[in-house]
């Protein structure tokens, strides 16, 4: 087994035996992206000479005998709008395309406290807006199961990383299904943290109500790992939960018998696959049998979610995306006088889907429709929340797909958004109540391809989502394959 | 009843400062009419008496002391700008040229 | 038809903060370009504000000044449009809830005191300054930006259309920056742009209700600019109602060369602010029991002051207003006034002599300790020194700090006094000056003088003139 094949907790445990050095572990990484990437392109910026450099700094204080925290010297990618400061940061638009952030987001000073090299900063659609990483401006990345097939997105690129092995542990930022649409397209797991959980300073704004940073790993108990990480207060974001961190590892293994699971009945279901109906049965009656107490459960609201969404997410983007007018940073279209300037730098820099969603967002926040768009969209939204406040007064834990089918075809949806945004109908209501929601990989496709069911928990409860996973990822079937096959296939089912 | 975006497009793309051309233009206001007739959808619900949500958290607001910190050096302020004239951005006239003001 | 004039203002104040509203820049006037900027004041990709407690509590210190009721729940919404001088492309400010309501401000015009009423108080971020490289707006190819100012917290007061000319305007304003230098809540310097006035005029139908159309007038760089710039706007609107034109809405600057309001070209597109609760704020949420603490600490308001001077010293009207608008000066009036009890004659001595010699020697308010004025006011009183000799030494007093006694004694200033000490004194210039002394008897009262000043000169001036006088009367008739 090579090194790019292991946990991060065996990882952990080889660095610290001295057994292998994290320049050892860091380059067959850099290996395993050099085999891979060109296939897929997940990454935007690849930053060997920056990776190996943290790693032998983590060697040498290894060897010191420094006290080290167990991410210490494990390689990790980054979604490519997140802070890094001295690194270019392009949000994958032509826009912010030579953008060099002066400063770190929060999550990365943390990850450069611990001394986790950085591999790359990773393709996503522009400025997280798209479920596919179509919408990137410099790049399609390809699902690694299929190569005639999208990751997934708008984290579309992390998602590969980690999944091909290219990276044990990446970032991602989900706002209305980011992390968890593209972790079920590639077959790995990818936790939406509670609203304020993570720190957002640093990252780059879509919709600042929505916005999570959270990571994606190939088992619960890395991901747990992670989110002990990068969880917690931040003075610098004031929306950041002041609240403890809990021991997500240390709980990991506690039995949560009798705990009751809510299985989300959707009352339209016309399109979701019957495959991935069933194995929510199947894993609901394996919990049933690991002692949890399983009932359906209905919130009647959330129906309305994709258009509550759609008006709130592209409003607060409207505003969000106003300060790329070319005079501080990034692309400047041109112009004799400061109007047309400001007009042409934006229409020129931002792709379609952004322009698409400005355009929403302008539009329902504009005098005399923003009664009937922007604030009817945040009241459906406080109903929406109400749903959630009930069923946890029964439930513990709710389960439902991650998406309606497994990954589609490069090019399906491209033109038609509306079809685009329904890839998330299961994504969208979690964020808009701001609860945690973590995509777990629930099985094959008879075509072949992975996809997830997500685990639902009320605000600050991620730990019962490691917790829950963890049943799941026990009980796996072996046969199963956890990664896509070695030699990347073009099309078909085989 | 069907929202027409052709009317609005012009207006809206004013108001947020983006220049389209004239397929973009088209092309959007099928696309927004769509999307925005499926937002509307949720006209269906009564929201009678129901408080917005702008945020979904509701523990106290952060605050900090009025302590002055290091702000970023001169160099790295302006490392990024487009257009500089020695420390200062530089942006083009203000007032529009030519008589296409109202 | 008579017309009268209706104006509303709409002020805005940076709060006397050290950092900026939502980042940890200083907000120290007139460093470098761009050196008080950091990733959250030039909205960088993914900064974020964070409220600074100061400048809540100052906002609320001045709220209450002005008598405005403070909402324990108030909010942040961003108010969107585009300006290179706006970092993020929307100010944060707080329009549906803003953080005080209603209040109002009293203030004297012609003995009448008059009530003009506010409609709200709230916070925002200040935005960054524009340079253009010609001599305006309009005439300029280009314009440099500067964002040191960006973030500062400004405090935003609106009145209602309670005005009615621009003195009254004036007047207002003056009043409203002594009550909030009181506060501490702002230093109020107009020169510096930390007081900022925009006003709205119109004109209507004496007796009339309705409002007319206004004008909005922009630009006005200090208190005699809003005078003027307002009462040349109230003529302007009132010959063309005259005329029987009608006034069209607009936006005019003050052109302080020429002295004319001039309209600017409307803001294209710029009038849809799309407003709404800025996420990445929460609600501000204020304690009852914070706002009272703030409250019970409140500074005198200057009214008050006013009023009191007047009523617990009996001083006059004027000196009760100088001593208000200034303030140090009205505190160290209070400080001797504990020692000093002639309440009239310190207030006299105080804004008279004092305040000259003060300005004379460039020094502060108090300068001098003030038992050593209440040592010299004693002695004037009781006759050791007369009122030229105390006027010297308090001028030497305020130069050199030395007490009142000490130099009286090296200098031997005490005043010669008795019909014994000057009797000689007397009698040596009636002898040396036989000429003068006709000429007195002759009816000439010229001489008279000439003769106090000769015994006044022998006497080194510290001789009573008073008595001096009246000696040489009784002497000469002799
Ligand atoms: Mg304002
Ligand atoms: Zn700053």
């Amino acid at each position: 087994m090579e090194l790019y094949q292991k946990t991060v907790f065996e990882l952990s445990r080889l660095m610290n035996s001295r057994e292998v050095s994290s320049v050892e572990v860091t380059q067959s990484f850099l290996d395993r992206i050099k085999e891979v990437e060109p296939h897929v392109r997940a990454f935007i910026t690849h930053t060997p000479s920056m990776a190996l450099e943290t790693a032998s700094l983590v060697d040498k204080k290894r060897l010191n005998g420094d006290n080290l925290h167990p991410l210490a010297g494990v390689p990790l990618a980054i979604k490519d709008n997140i802070s890094t400061g001295g690194l270019r940061t392009t949000c994958a638009s032509k826009i912010l395309e030579n953008y060099i952030p002066p400063y770190d987001a929060t999550v990365f000073k943390l990850i450069k406290q611990v001394g986790m090299p950085l591999l790359g900063k990773t393709n996503m659609d522009e400025f997280a807006m798209g479920s596919s990483t179509e919408n990137s401006a410099f790049f399609t990345t390809r699902n690694p199961w299929d190569l005639e097939k999208v990751p997934g997105g708008s984290s579309g690129g992390s998602a590969v990383a980690v999944s091909t092995g290219m990276a044990p542990l990446a970032l991602g930022s989900d706002t209305g299904g980011s992390i968890r649409q593209p972790a079920s397209f590639c077959g790995l797991y990818g936790l939406r943290p509670t609203y304020g959980r993570v720190s957002r300073y640093g990252l780059i704004a879509f919709a600042s109500s929505l916005d999570q940073i959270g990571p994606f790993a190939m088992n619960p108990a890395d991901c747990a790992l992670l989110l002990e990480l990068l969880a917690g207060h931040d003075p610098l974001d004031s929306t950041s939960y002041p609240g403890k961190v809990p021991g997500y590892v240390s709980s990991m293994e506690e039995r949560l018998d009798g705990m009751k699971v809510g299985v989300i009945k959707h009352s339209n279901e016309k399109g979701f696959d019957p495959e991935i109906k069933d194995a929510v049965t199947k894993i609901a009656n394996l919990l049933e049998k690991e002692g949890f107490a399983i009932d359906q459960v209905e919130m009647p609201r959330t129906d309305y979610g994709l258009g509550a969404y759609y008006l709130i997410a592209p409003s607060e983007a409207s505003s969000n995306l106003g300060r790329y007018d070319g005079v501080r940073y990034g692309f400047n279209g041109g112009g004799d006088n400061i109007e047309n300037m400001f007009s042409r730098t934006r229409g020129e820099g931002f792709g379609p889907e952004v322009k698409r969603r400005i355009m929403i967002g302008t539009y329902a926040l504009s005098a005399g429709y923003y009664d009937a768009y922007y604030l009817k969209a945040m009241k459906v939204r406080t109903l929406i929340r109400q749903d959630y406040e009930t069923a946890f007064k029964k439930f513990d834990i709710l389960i439902g797909p991650t998406t309606p089918t497994p990954a589609f075809k490069i090019g399906e949806k491209a033109d038609d958004p509306l079809e685009m945004y329904l890839s998330d109908i299961c994504n969208i209501t979690d964020a808009l109540a701001g609860v945690p929601s973590l995509s777990v990989p629930a099985g094959m496709h008879s075509n072949n391809m992975p996809f997830g069911l997500q685990f639902t928990a009320p605000p600050f409860c991620e730990g019962r989502l490691f917790n829950v996973a963890n049943y799941i990822y026990r009980n796996r079937d072996p046969l199963l394959p956890e990664r896509p096959p070695a030699s990347f296939r073009k099309g078909g089912t085989e | 009843m069907a929202i027409d975006f052709r009317k609005d497009v012009e207006h809206v793309a004013k108001l947020a400062r983006l220049e389209l051309t004239k397929t973009e233009k088209e092309t959007m206001a099928g696309q927004l009419s769509d999307i925005l007739d499926t937002a509307r959808r949720i006209q269906e619900l009564d929201t009678e008496g129901i408080e917005p949500t702008s945020h979904v958290i509701d523990f106290p607001a952060t605050m900090r002391e009025d302590e002055v910190g290091a702000s970023l050096p001169l160099n790295r302020v302006l490392q990024n700008a487009p257009k500089r004239d020695n420390d200062f951005f530089r942006v083009p006239r203000i007032a529009k040229s030519g008589n296409d003001g109202q | 038809m008579e017309y009268e004039v209706v104006i509303g203002l709409e002020i805005h104040l940076e709060l006397q903060t050290q950092s900026k509203l939502f980042c940890s820049c200083s907000t120290s006037f007139g460093k470098e370009p761009n050196t008080n900027c950091c990733p959250v004041c030039l909205g960088l990709p993914g900064s974020l504000p964070v409220f600074n407690r100061k400048a809540i509590e100052l906002a609320v210190t001045a709220a209450l000044a002005l008598n405005s009721s403070v909402q324990l729940n108030s909010r942040f919404d961003r108010k969107n449009y585009h300006y290179p001088d706006l970092p993020k492309a929307y100010q944060v400010s707080q329009y549906e809830k803003p953080i005080a309501l209603g209040g109002c401000l009293e203030l004297e015009i012609d003995d009448q005191v008059k009530k003009v009423n506010l409609e709200r108080v709230h916070l925002e971020e200040e935005a960054g300054k524009l340079i253009h490289s010609g001599d305006s707006i309009i005439g300029s190819d280009y314009s440099k930006v500067d964002y040191n100012r960006a973030g500062i917290p400004l405090l935003e007061i609106v009145t209602k259309p309670d005005l009615c000319s621009g003195h009254e305007a004036r007047l207002f304003l003056e009043e409203l920056r002594m009550l909030l230098l009181y506060s501490g809540a702002s230093d109020c310097k107009m020169e510096e742009g930390s007081l900022r006035c925009d006003a709205n005029i119109s004109l209507r139908p004496m007796g009339s209700k309705q409002l007319g159309t206004k004008a909005e007038v922009k630009n006005m760089n200090s208190f005699k600019a809003v005078e003027m710039a307002l009462n040349y706007e109230a003529e302007r609107q009132r010959q063309i109602l005259i005329s029987g034109g009608s006034v069209i809405q607009q936006t005019c600057h003050w052109d302080e060369e020429e002295k004319v309001t001039v309209p600017l070209r409307s803001k294209e597109g710029s009038s849809d602010y799309r407003y709404f609760p800025e996420p990445d704020l929460l609600p501000l949420l204020l304690e009852e029991k914070e706002v009272n603490i703030i409250k019970s600490v409140l500074p005198e308001s200057p009214m008050d002051r006013r009023l009191r001077f007047q009523k617990e010293y009996g001083l006059a009207k004027s000196e009760a207003s100088l001593f208000t608008s200034n303030r140090p000066l009205g505190e160290y009036f209070e400080i001797v006034a504990l020692k000093y009890k002639d309440y009239s004659n310190l207030a006299r001595w105080i804004q008279g002599d004092y305040l000259y010699q003060l300005r004379e020697a460039g020094k502060s308010e108090s300068a001098l300790e003030p038992d050593k004025l209440v040592e010299l006011l004693n002695l004037l009183d009781n006759g050791d020194i007369n009122r030229p000799v105390a006027k010297e030494l308090l001028a030497e007093m305020v130069r050199s700090g030395e007490s009142p006694s000490r130099l009286v004694n090296e200098k031997g200033l005490k005043q010669i006094s008795g019909h014994d000490m000057l009797l000689p004194l007397v009698e040596k210039v009636i002898n040396e000056n036989p000429d003068a002394v006709n000429n007195y008897l002759g009816g000439k009262e010229k001489a008279l003088k000439f003769l106090i000043g000769q015994v006044m000169a022998l006497s080194g001036g510290r001789a009573d003139p008073g008595e001096v006088k009246k000696m040489l009367i009784s002497k000469i008739a002799e």
